[in-house]
């Protein structure tokens, strides 16, 4: 029997209507995130361990590949980047592997604000997008009016996608509204460029924070719900992004609207990002198999990727020097 | 391609070497059964006849109990509880080196989904041999007095859904306790207990020690009702438990029984709804439902309940029915045309008597025993889906308003094995544990089984524990000499 996701109403008492009405103060917000079904600890990692032992092979090792090349936002966040650095991965990004054309490009190139310029003119044109952290990136311990100056800015050199971080002490102190009302600033500030909104679930620590986080970006207006900044560990692992799709599809069942998700940080091998696809298969559906829904946010992931495609391909594997470092 | 469909992952039946026949496990060695009759194990998942197995006739329980009862006086009862405890760590290690052989070969012989016999049923059985290897030496400590004894020669007989995983629950507690085992797997999965015979030769475990016999009811039977046997231990159905302890009754054998069950999982309208939905579809439809503890009551408060349902059937619209041995299989075959026959009958009585039958699209396959994930709503207390037990992935969906309710309903049974509660509430969890009349009660999960923790059951559910140190107590005799 194929895996086949039925639409059902779930958390069928939320209509728009109500939906609005929940974020119309900081008692009903909270009221409304606290009502939320809680997450099992030990059942929610059991549920990802045990997705994790599919066995993808042959066609269906391909097909994973290539799809997940094609969702990768290929990332450089140090404070060493510099110009030259941007442009190299923007290459990376245009043409992974040299030696094959048929190979898929990343869906974007995730960089500091500042760099987003040098990005932007190198792959202007080529359908792989410019994503720019923002709002303080990766802490944002900074005034709501930086936060917004750092994502219209952002835009204006150029960025198509937005990758905010959430104030954790804010919604860690219990300040939902503050933290709603943050994410809505700045998803205003974006305009017309997807909103990404990183939860730093490493420092969120539990799962029943992860799901009201997420619940709550999207009730904010995110586009995207995103793991983490890769600066905290831990960063992405399998259980989050599990409660992370489980809200995400609550949430268009509840809402009508799609939400995607971006798993960032420590996603290195491709037994790894395949295990993150039967995940989005199995719980959020295929809806959600396709670079508009779901993203990775990996940079030595591609490497591994070009990889096992070319031993799939050839039977052999080929040394790293075949593969080009950035 | 344009979709993620996991291709056929197979595991390779190449590692396991099935013969054209089998004889019987006696006194170390593999001899013909004296009369010569033989049955036929079958693939359920194919239909194909895997070998010929041999029926054991009274004389050959004869001369099992006879080679087990010398076993015991003159070697196993003798022998420190450090030597008996070096054989059963040396199996425990066997197990693990030749676990895919054993799990793919389960998985061929029962229908069972190889990832269960890989990942659960294989590490079980290594863990209960390590297990009670660890108590060999440490009897006059398990608090059945300062010498216990052990009672002689048991004669054990287990049921065809978890055929290594009962065997060796019934057999690594006997053989750490001092006693010698004559045992009997089921009819139609009689093939890993042989090969864990092998795997005794290859441990150079005392001749006699362990004897396995194939056959049906009738060598059953006979062999729990032979005179020189001690101690009787049975997995199976209650009927038949009910025939043994009427044959042990007046006799100095002492038994243990672990008989059916119609599990309910309570979910309460505070439970991590996600993980309760997980819960319940690895209740009922983990090893095709043929569990005897099996979750196969759902009782969901009716505050939740369309919540519960939905996000149920779009869990269980996601399983993978197919052939047992490909790695992304969750639902397996039925084991035998005689018990989809039953599951047949009773969902349609279900049907008949009202309650709503509800499946996903599902395919299956043209050949072998097949019955696809099945839910039943709108039942009640009153409907036969809800009262006997279907051993079967048939969920039965009821409701409930108050936790008191809750209680009554779940216990509203004639069986106790085991019983679910999914809530957030851990005063709740503690007060539903003392309240439910079953030997396990799993909070927040389901199904999970360790060596060290006892399982049993109350009212028809039988009676004696497995496992953990109570499980050894079962075969200890405390009696003053």
């Amino acid at each position: 029997m194929a895996p086949r996701l039925g639409k059902v109403t779930v958390l069928s008492a939320l209509d728009d209507a109500h939906l609005a009405d929940v974020t119309t103060s900081e008692a009903s917000l909270r009221r409304f995130l606290h009502g939320l079904p809680g997450v099992d600890e030990v059942g929610a990692e059991a549920r990802a361990a045990g997705l994790s032992t599919r066995s993808i092979k042959t066609t269906a090792k391909q097909f994973a590949i290539d799809l997940a090349i094609s969702m990768i936002d290929l990332t450089t966040l140090e404070g060493q980047d510099t110009p030259g650095k941007v442009r190299a991965l923007c290459a990376k990004a245009l043409r992974p592997d040299p030696t094959d054309r048929d190979v898929p490009r990343v869906a974007a190139v995730c960089v500091y604000p500042d760099l987003v310029g040098v990005a932007a003119e190198a792959l202007a044109g080529s359908g792989v997008k410019v994503a720019s952290v923002a709002t303080g990136f990766p802490s944002g311990r900074t005034s709501l009016a930086v936060k917004e100056a750092d994502t219209r800015e952002a835009v204006a050199a150029g960025a198509d996608e937005v990758d905010m971080v959430i104030d954790r002490g804010a919604f860690l102190a219990g300040h939902y509204r503050q933290v709603f009302d943050e994410i809505a600033t700045v998803k205003q500030a974006a305009g017309a460029a997807h909103l990404k909104v990183i939860l730093e679930t490493g420092e969120l620590a539990t799962y029943d924070n992860v799901r009201r986080a997420s619940w709550l970006a999207m009730l904010a207006g995110a586009d995207f719900v995103k793991t983490s900044t890769g600066k905290v560990s831990p960063a992405a692992t399998l259980p989050v992004t599990l409660v992370m799709l489980e809200a995400v599809r609550d949430f268009r069942d509840a809402s009508g609207r799609q939400v995607g998700v971006k798993p960032a940080g420590g996603i290195r091998t491709s037994k790894d990002a395949i295990k993150y696809l039967v995940v989005v298969n199995e719980t959020a559906g295929e809806d959600w198999l396709d670079p508009d829904w779901f993203r990775i946010g990996a940079s030595s992931l591609l490497n591994d990727l070009l990889m096992q495609r070319q031993k799939l391909a050839t039977g052999r594997y080929a040394g790293p020097d075949y593969f080009t470092l950035d | 391609m344009t979709k993620f469909e996991y291709a056929p992952a197979p595991e390779s039946s190449a590692i396991v070497d099935i013969k054209s026949s089998y004889g019987l496990f006696v006194d170390g060695t593999f001899v013909d059964p004296v009369d010569g009759t033989s049955f036929k194990s079958v693939n359920p998942a194919t239909e194909e006849v895997l070998a010929d197995v041999a029926e054991a006739g009274a004389a050959d329980v004869n001369r099992a109990v006879a080679a087990a009862r010398t076993a015991y006086e003159n070697t196993w009862s003798t022998m420190s509880g450090r030597d008996r405890g070096k054989y059963l760590f040396r199996i425990a290690r066997l197990i693990q080196e030749r676990s895919r052989e054993l799990a793919v070969l389960e998985s061929i012989d029962n229908g069972k989904p190889i990832r269960e016999s890989r990942d659960v049923d294989v590490p079980l059985v290594a863990s209960f041999f390590f297990y009670y290897a660890g108590w060999a030496d440490k009897l006059q400590y398990a608090g059945a007095g300062p010498a216990p004894r052990p009672y002689g020669v048991a004669a054990q007989v287990i049921p065809w859904n978890f055929p290594l995983l009962m065997l060796s629950w019934k057999i690594a507690p006997a053989l750490a306790a001092g006693n010698t085992v004559v045992l009997k797997p089921a009819e139609t999965t009689p093939l890993t207990a042989l090969l864990f015979a092998e795997i005794c030769q290859q441990a150079d475990l005392p001749p006699g020690v362990v004897n396995i016999i194939t056959g049906a009811g009738d060598t059953g039977r006979m062999l729990v009702e032979h005179d020189d046997v001690d101690k009787v231990a049975f997995t199976g159905s209650t009927d038949v438990g009910k025939a043994i302890a009427r044959s042990v009754a007046g006799t100095s054998k002492k038994a243990t029984l672990e008989l059916g069950g119609k599990a309910a999982n309570v979910v309460f309208e505070d439970a991590a709804l996600d993980q309760a939905v997980e819960g319940v579809v690895n209740g009922i439809f983990f090893n095709q439902g043929h569990v005897c503890c099996a979750g196969s009551r759902l009782l969901v408060q009716e505050s939740v309940y369309d919540e519960v349902l939905d996000r149920l059937k779009r869990r269980v619209g996601t399983l993978r029915l197919g052939d047992p041995l490909d790695k992304n299989t969750d639902v397996g075959a039925i084991n035998s045309a005689e018990q989809l026959a039953r599951i047949r009958e009773l969902s349609d009585v279900g049907e008949t008597e009202g309650a709503e039958r509800w499946s996903p699209a599902c395919e299956l396959p043209d050949r072998g025993y097949w019955f696809p994930p099945t839910l039943f709503t709108g039942v009640s207390q009153a409907h036969r889906i809800a009262r006997e037990e279907i051993f079967g992935p048939v969920l039965s969906v009821l409701t409930f308003r108050t936790p008191a309710e809750a209680v009554e309903k779940a216990n509203n049974t004639p069986y106790g094995l085991s019983a679910g509660v999914w809530t957030e509430k851990g005063s709740r969890i503690l007060w539903m544990s003392q309240q439910l009349r079953a030997g396990v009660v799993w909070a927040n999960t389901f199904n999970k089984f360790d060596p060290a923790s006892p399982f049993g059951g109350y009212k028809e559910s039988g009676y004696g524990r497995e496992g953990g140190r109570h499980g050894l107590l079962s075969y200890l005799n405390t009696e003053e000499k």
